[in-house]
């Protein structure tokens, strides 16, 4: 891939600092852009459930790529680029929906397969014998670029580059972990889009950052939902790209004092809920584990909060922009009472969810914060300067994972 | 409970109604809004698209006014989020129907979000889709729907629409 060399070098070795003007160069957006979703990863398109009939199509981005998710004839599912070979324009423009044979570009009519494959151009031979397109021009030389699709639990998972199969860039840790929760077939709850007003990236690390969970969020604190005195702790893939964080529900844990030791306002005396049916979680994964959060590098979340469980999409949208698509999920032999539990504990998550709330706010604190401080150095430190899995979650390794799978990607 | 009768003036209890449930929100007298609805109550927000899909699921689930009033506690006392305010203006109500002691109708609403340094956005457009009961010889809301017009959600959101 022709990128030229990096404008700015990356200023330290450590994975335990990160220059701030990663979030606001212009020329290192377009870069990860590149060199990141449209590279060796594997991003997030779809569910395969959204797309069980032949014909049946999803619209997404990669990065900013926009990109059509198919199921052909046979039963397999293609990714390809939206935009016509004509002239550019989107092929569809709808967020999904089911074309029979082939999808035609508004504009001028040129058609493509469900491979992605340019098929017809209109009025190619011209009409009454003037006009048409020249005889040597190839329709297969010009067709949108194509992209390798895999699935993984229900998941479908996209890429304009070479990355190894699913399993081997997960690993076989992460691998289990998403195993762990999506081990039947699922059913969409619902869906929401969170407009965040900070760089993808800050939300990508806030979201592998297991130190702040029960510190920024009162609510995990105060209800014991994710304490550091709980056990449980952070898995992080050999190339750091990849996590899974834990909190383990153990009654001996609920006694401690060491955050009101500290003055940590996460800590309140006397302020409990009166209709307590949102923490009414069962264990439903034959472990005790209450709460993991995982992410597939570059983009994908993976949320288990007791019984509500999510997918999340981070979408870049320019420097300092990005959407978090939110897909709330349960399993189709849900009964009636764990369907109804899934819809009070999503009061926990999403866009005013009672834990996940301040995440809309931070990445735009930080934005703002470092707006004249592009060579100044974040500390990422907490848990020493490694990458590596960690049995306590007052760490940073996963976040330091991150920024040593994005560095690797980017050439810093 | 008696059955409401249409042809008491109730188009303008309702509106009446709706004017002082905007009020309290936009006055921040948030702990009076739980009680704007009957027990047991039911008030979500959601999109057009979820609801049109028939999908339970949107960004806001209580099923009884001490959720409400949880989420009130909670605003107040755990969860971060920069001053705001919102700015309501509620449309005139559309009454649908009225069975088995229920009124139903359907309101259009426009949200302004006003931030603490000054910042206005038009937050949500979208419409309550209600089922309103007599209670104690006051209009309540049995179901509350917030359908919102949009999908998205800037940044997030804390108060109630």
């Amino acid at each position: 891939m022709a990128i030229s060399v990096p404008q700015r070098p990356w200023p330290v070795e450590t994975l335990a600092r990160v220059p701030y003007w990663v979030y606001q160069d212009p020329e290192n957006y377009q870069r990860e852009l590149r060199r990141i979703f449209e590279g060796d990863t594997w991003n997030f398109v779809c569910l395969e459930m959204d797309i069980p009939n032949a014909g049946d199509f999803r619209t997404n981005t990669v990065g900013a790529l926009p990109v059509i998710v198919v199921r052909d004839t046979d039963g397999r599912i293609n990714a390809f680029e939206n935009r016509c070979s004509h002239r550019g324009a989107l092929i569809s423009f709808d967020d999904g929906g089911n074309v029979k044979q082939r999808f035609q570009c508004i504009y001028h009519a040129w058609s493509y397969n469900l491979r992605g494959d340019l098929t017809s151009i209109a009025f190619e031979k011209g009409s009454q014998g003037r006009g048409g397109m020249p005889p040597s021009f190839c329709k297969e030389e010009v067709s949108p670029r194509k992209l390798r699709t895999t699935t993984l639990c229900g998941l479908v998972f996209a890429s304009l580059g070479d990355p190894p199969p699913i399993e081997d860039y997960l690993g076989e840790q992460i691998l289990g972990r998403v195993k762990r929760v999506l081990r039947k077939p699922i059913r969409v709850l619902g869906r929401t889009v969170q407009v965040l007003p900070n760089n993808w990236k800050l939300y990508a690390e806030n979201v592998k950052d297991t130190y702040h969970a029960s510190l920024l969020h009162a609510f995990l604190g105060t209800f014991r939902l994710s304490r550091f005195t709980q056990a449980g702790g952070v898995l992080v893939s050999p190339d750091g790209a990849h996590h899974a964080s834990t909190t383990i529900d153990r009654p001996e844990d609920r006694t401690s004092t060491a955050y009101r030791d500290q003055g940590i306002r996460t800590e309140q005396d006397g302020y409990r809920l009166e209709d307590p049916s949102v923490f009414d979680g069962v264990a439903e994964f034959g472990d005790d584990i209450k709460l993991q959060i995982l992410t597939i590098f570059p983009s994908f979340v993976l949320q288990q909060i007791q019984n509500s469980l999510a997918v999340r999409q981070i979408v870049p949208k320019g420097l300092d922009s990005m959407e978090l698509s939110w897909t709330y999920v349960g399993f189709e032999d849900d009964t009636p009472e764990m369907h109804r539990r899934r819809l009070k504990q999503s009061n926990l998550v999403g866009p005013a969810g009672f834990v996940s709330m301040e995440d809309g706010c931070v990445g735009g604190f930080v934005q703002r914060g470092t707006a004249t401080a592009p060579d100044v150095l974040s500390v990422v430190n907490m848990g020493g300067e490694g990458a590596e899995t960690q049995d306590t979650r007052a760490t940073e390794a996963s976040v330091r994972g991150f920024w040593k799978a994005y560095r690797r990607h980017m050439g810093y | 409970m008696g059955g409401i009768d249409l042809s008491d003036g109730v188009h303008g209890r309702l509106a009446q109604l709706n004017a002082e449930y905007a009020r309290a929100i936009d006055d921040d007298r948030l702990e009076e809004w739980p009680d704007f609805f009957a027990e047991p109550c039911l008030y979500t927000i959601t999109s057009v698209d979820n609801y049109r899909q028939g999908l339970p699921l949107g960004v806001v689930y209580a099923d009884s006014k001490a959720m409400l009033r949880d989420r009130v506690t909670a605003l107040r006392r755990a969860n971060i989020y920069e001053r705001q305010a919102y700015r309501h203006v509620v449309g005139l109500p559309a009454i649908l129907g009225e069975s088995d002691g229920a009124l139903r109708a359907e309101t259009p609403f426009l949200v302004v979000r006003i931030m603490h340094d000054g910042r206005m956005d038009l937050f949500a457009t979208g419409r309550y889709i209600d089922v309103l009961v007599e209670e104690a010889g006051a209009l309540r809301f049995r179901e509350r729907v917030v359908v919102c017009d949009s999908k998205r959600v800037d940044t997030l959101l804390a108060i109630p629409l």
